[in-house]
C-alpha cells in the first residue's frame, strides 16, 4: 500500500479558534477514506486543508505539514493552482456554474489551455461518462446546468472535477443535499472511481461511511479545540471493533 | 372614526397623489410632445437657433457624450469594483475607497461642471468639447458603475468561486470566466443606468461641452446635447412646441432605458436557470 | 512564472481602477478649492457667507440671499415631499395590493430617471403660470421651486423608505398582530420604529437631491439674488448662481463662483456624514 497524502502534526486556527489539532494521518492511494465525526469537529476544515481551499478564508493560520506524494503542499515553492489541479474537490451543495452542461465539464480543460474542440468534446464525454451521467444528458449538453436535478448537478460537478484529471478527489458531504436515490447513484460512482483515483470523503452519515469507504478516520472536538483525530483505521475495524471508547460511543449512536 | 381608519385613508390618498403626480408630469410632456415627434424632427437640423427644424445634432451630441463617458467610466468602474469585491478583504484601503466613491456619488452635478471647466476645458486645454464634457460626466457616473457592479459581484454565490478555484483556475480566470459571467446582467444594468444619467445630465455638460448646434466632426468639437437644448429652447422662449418635442424624446429615452434594464434582468435569469 | 506575473499585473491594474474614485474626488476638491479659496480669503469667509449683496460686476460678493433663498426652497420641498413620500412608502410596502404596487413601483423608477431639466420644463410651463394667475406675483417663486423639488425628491424618499419598511422582519409584524394590535397600531408601534433609520437615510438622500439640484430650480425660481419676502417671491439657489454666471464670469467673479462651489461642497459633505452617522448608530 502506498501513501498518497500524509499529514504530520497538522494544526489550523481560525483566528483564536483552533480547528485542527495536530492531525497525523496517512491516506492511501486508490482507496476511499471517510472522515466521520460530530458536526463542528473539523472534518470539513481538514479536507479543505488538503487542497488549500482554506487559504481563501481570512485569518487562517496553519502549522505542520501536508505531504502529497511526499512533497509539502504548504511549501513556498508550491503553486496552489497546480496543486488544486491535482487535488479536485466536490462540494456539499452541488455548485455547477451558470453555464451549459458542456461548458461546465469543459471549464477545467479550457482554463488549463485546451482549445481544440475535438479534444474538448472527447474530454467532456469521457468525464461525464465517468460520472455516470452521460445517458441522461447526452442529448442536451447545451442546456443550462442549473436545469438539472440536484443529483444530476452533483454528478456533473464530479464530472467537472474529473475533467481536469486529478489524482485525488475530495468530497465534502457530497450527498447531504440529495435524496436517497441520487445518493445511491453517487455512492456507486465512488466505488467505480476509486480504481483510478484516491478519494477522501467527509460524511455525517454512518451507514454511508460504512458502505463506501475502505478506511475511516474519526474526528472529535474537545472543550477548547476541535479537529482532534481520535482513531484511524480500516473501516470494518472502526465500525465493529474500535479501539477507542469515544469512537465506539459515536458509531453506535451513543452521542453526536 | 378611529385613528386607524384615518391613517389608512391618508396612506391610500398619498399613494394616489403620487400616482397622480406621475401621470400629470409624464402625461403632460408626452401629450404635448408626441405630436411634435416625427422622422423629420429627429433627423433634421435646427434652423434659426432652434426656432425651426429638428434636433438631429443634439441627439448626436447626447449619443457622443454617452459613448465617451461609458468608454472611460465602464472599464475603470468595473475594474475598481472587481478589486473591491474579489481581490481585497475588508481593510482600511477598501473602506477609504468606498467612502470616497460614496462622497463622489453625492457631489452635485454643477460641481462636476465647475471642476470639468477648470480642469478639462482650461487646464488640459480640451476647450468646450465632447471630450471635456464626456470626461466630466464619466467622473460623475464612475461611482454609480462602481457600486452597481460591486453589488452584482457580491450577489454571485461563493460556491461558484470555490468550484472554479478547486479546479485549479487562477483568481483572474475565476473572475473572468465565472464571476463576471454570472454578474453580467447586474453590471449591464448599472452601465445602462449610467448611460441614462449622462443622457439626462445638463448642469455638468453646459459648463464643459459648450453650446454648438452644428454636427460635431471630432472629439474636440463643441456639442449641445438634447437636455441643454431643451433648456435653451424653453428659457429663451425660442419654440415651446420644439421644447415639448425634445422633452418627450428625453422621457421616452428614460422609458426605453428602464424597460431595457428590466428585460435584461428577466432574460438573464431565465437563460441561467434554464 | 508567466501566470503569476499575469495575475500580479491584473491585480495592480484593478487596484489602480479602484483608486480612480478617490483620485477624482481628490482632484475635484483640489481644483475647486484652489480656484475658490483666494476669493474667500480676499473677501473674508464671514463677509462672503453673510454678505447680503451679490453684485459681481461691482466686486461685491455676498451669498447670504442665496443661502437663505435656497434654504426656504428646500424647507418647502421637504415639508411637501417628505410626509407624502413616507406615507406613500408605507402604502406601497404595507397596504397596497401587489398589483397596485406593480404599477406604482416602475413609475417611481421612471420618475427617478427623468432628467431634471424635464422637471424644470414642466415647472416652467405648468406651475409658474398657475402660481402667477392664482396666487399673484411673477410665478417664478420659492413656491414653484419647492413644489418642483418636492416632486423630484419624492421618488428617492419613497424608494429608500419602502425598502427599509420591507426589510423589517415579518416575525415582528406577526408578533404584534398576534397580540391583537390593529394593522395601523402595528405600523406605528413596530414597523416604523424598526425602519426609522432607513427612512431617515431616504429623507437625507432626498435632501441631498434637492440641495444638489440645478436645472430645475433655475427654470422656476426666477433667480433674483435677493432675500425673498414671501413664498411668491423669486429667489436664487447656490447651484443656480454657478450655472447662470459661468458663461461670462472672469477674474474675481469667476473665483467667486468657485467659492460658491466650495460652500455647496462643504454642505453636501456634511449631509453625507450625517447619513453615515445615522446609519452607524443604527448598526450599533
Amino acid at each position: 500500500m502506498t501513501n498518497k497524502i500524509e499529514t504530520i502534526n497538522l494544526s489550523l486556527w481560525y483566528g483564536e479558534h483552533q480547528a485542527l489539532t495536530e492531525v497525523s494521518i496517512e491516506i492511501q492511494k486508490n482507496m476511499v477514506t471517510a472522515l466521520i465525526g460530530p458536526s463542528g469537529c473539523g472534518k470539513t476544515t481538514f479536507i479543505r486543508a488538503l487542497n488549500r481551499m482554506n487559504d481563501l478564508i481570512e485569518g487562517v493560520r496553519i502549522s505542520g505539514e501536508v505531504l502529497l506524494d511526499n512533497e509539502d503542499i504548504y511549501a513556498d515553492s508550491i503553486d496552489v493552482v497546480h496543486l488544486r489541479k491535482r487535488v479536485g474537490m466536490v462540494f456539499q451543495q452541488p455548485n455547477p456554474f451558470p453555464m451549459s452542461i458542456y461548458d461546465n465539464a469543459a471549464y477545467g480543460p479550457r482554463i488549463h489551455g485546451i482549445k481544440n474542440r475535438g479534444k474538448l468534446d472527447e474530454i467532456v464525454e469521457r468525464s461525464i461518462r465517468a460520472a455516470a451521467l452521460w445517458g441522461e444528458v447526452k442529448d442536451r449538453l447545451n442546456k443550462p446546468a442549473l436545469a438539472l436535478s440536484g443529483g444530476q448537478q452533483q454528478r456533473l460537478c464530479i464530472a467537472r472535477a474529473l475533467a481536469v484529471e486529478p489524482e485525488v478527489i475530495l468530497m465534502d458531504e457530497p450527498c447531504s443535499a440529495l435524496d436517497p436515490i441520487a445518493t445511491t447513484k453517487i455512492e456507486d460512482l465512488i466505488q467505480d472511481l476509486k480504481k483510478e483515483y484516491t478519494i477522501v470523503i467527509v460524511t455525517h452519515n454512518m451507514q454511508q461511511a460504512a458502505r463506501v469507504s475502505d478506511m475511516a478516520a474519526f474526528f472529535m472536538m474537545e472543550e477548547d479545540r476541535a479537529g482532534v483525530l481520535v482513531e484511524y483505521g480500516p473501516t470494518s475495524q472502526i465500525f465493529t471493533n474500535p479501539e477507542d471508547k469515544r469512537t465506539e460511543d459515536y458509531v453506535t449512536g451513543r452521542f453526536g | 372614526m378611529n385613528s386607524g381608519k384615518i391613517a389608512m385613508g391618508v396612506f391610500w390618498a398619498s399613494g394616489l397623489i403620487t400616482l397622480a403626480i406621475l401621470v400629470i408630469v409624464i402625461g403632460h410632456i408626452l401629450l404635448n410632445g408626441m405630436g411634435m415627434i416625427s422622422i423629420e424632427f429627429l433627423l433634421d437640423s435646427p434652423r434659426a437657433l432652434g426656432r425651426e427644424g429638428g434636433i438631429f445634432p443634439t441627439i448626436i451630441g447626447t449619443i457622443a457624450l454617452v459613448v465617451v463617458a461609458l468608454v472611460i467610466a465602464t472599464p475603470i468602474g468595473v475594474g475598481g469594483a472587481i478589486y473591491l469585491a474579489e481581490y481585497t478583504h475588508r481593510g482600511t484601503i477598501t473602506k477609504i475607497i468606498r467612502a470616497g466613491a460614496e462622497c463622489l456619488a453625492g457631489i452635485p452635478s454643477i460641481l462636476f461642471g465647475l471642476f470639468g471647466f477648470a480642469f478639462f476645458v482650461i487646464f488640459l486645454g480640451f476647450g468646450w468639447s465632447i471630450l471635456s464634457g464626456g470626461l466630466t460626466v464619466a467622473c460623475m457616473i464612475l461611482p454609480m458603475i462602481l457600486r452597481t457592479t460591486e453589488e452584482a459581484l457580491k450577489a454571485v454565490p461563493n460556491s461558484y468561486r470555490e468550484g472554479s478555484l478547486s479546479l485549479g483556475a487562477t483568481k483572474w480566470q475565476t473572475t473572468q470566466n465565472v464571476v463576471l459571467k454570472s454578474a453580467a446582467a447586474g453590471i449591464f444594468t448599472g452601465i445602462i443606468l449610467g448611460a441614462g444619467k449622462v443622457a439626462g445630465e445638463t448642469a455638468a455638460i453646459m459648463l464643459t461641452a459648450g453650446t454648438a448646434l452644428r454636427l460635431p466632426t471630432s472629439l474636440f468639437d463643441s456639442v449641445r446635447p438634447m437636455s441643454f437644448h431643451l433648456y435653451i429652447l424653453a428659457m429663451e422662449g425660442l419654440s415651446m412646441e420644439r421644447a415639448y418635442g425634445t422633452a418627450a424624446v428625453l422621457v421616452i429615452t428614460v422609458l426605453i432605458i428602464n424597460s431595457t434594464t428590466t428585460l435584461i434582468m428577466r432574460y438573464y435569469t431565465r437563460a441561467l436557470r434554464g | 512564472m508567466y501566470r503569476h506575473y499575469k495575475e500580479r499585473i491584473v491585480k495592480s491594474v484593478l487596484f489602480i481602477s479602484a483608486l480612480a474614485a478617490i483620485f477624482v474626488l481628490g482632484l475635484i476638491t483640489v481644483v475647486i478649492f484652489s480656484e475658490g479659496l483666494p476669493l474667500i480669503a480676499k473677501v473674508g469667509l464671514f463677509d462672503f457667507i453673510l454678505g447680503a449683496e451679490w453684485r459681481p460686476l461691482a466686486g461685491i460678493f455676498g451669498i447670504a440671499p442665496m443661502i437663505v433663498g435656497g434654504f426656504y426652497v428646500i424647507c418647502g420641498a421637504m415639508l411637501l415631499g417628505v410626509p407624502l413620500g413616507i406615507a406613500c412608502a408605507i402604502f406601497l410596502a404595507e397596504i397596497a395590493h401587489k398589483r397596485i404596487r406593480a404599477v406604482i413601483r416602475p413609475c417611481i423608477e421612471l420618475l427617478l430617471g427623468i432628467p431634471s431639466v424635464v422637471y424644470g420644463f414642466f415647472g416652467l410651463v405648468i406651475l409658474v403660470p398657475i402660481i402667477r394667475e392664482h396666487f399673484g406675483g411673477p410665478g417664478f417663486s420659492v413656491l414653484a421651486g419647492s413644489i418642483i423639488l418636492a416632486i423630484m425628491l419624492l421618488p428617492t424618499v419613497i424608494a429608500v423608505s419602502e425598502d427599509a419598511i420591507r426589510s423589517v422582519q415579518r416575525t415582528y409584524k406577526e408578533a404584534s398582530l398576534a397580540l391583537g394590535a390593529t394593522h395601523w397600531q402595528t405600523i406605528r408601534n413596530v414597523i416604523l420604529p424598526v425602519a426609522r433609520s432607513g427612512i431617515m437615510a431616504g429623507v437625507i438622500l432626498g435632501f441631498g437631491r434637492a440641495i444638489s439640484e440645478t436645472m430645475a430650480v433655475i427654470m422656476v425660481l426666477g433667480n433674483a439674488p435677493i432675500f425673498p419676502q414671501s413664498i411668491l417671491d423669486p429667489a436664487r439657489a447656490l447651484t443656480a448662481n454657478i450655472a447662470l454666471e459661468m458663461a461670462y464670469a472672469t477674474g474675481d467673479h469667476l473665483q467667486a463662483l468657485f467659492a460658491t462651489g466650495i460652500i455647496l461642497f462643504v454642505v453636501i459633505l456634511l449631509s453625507i456624514s450625517l447619513i453615515n452617522m445615522v446609519q452607524k448608530r443604527d448598526m450599533a
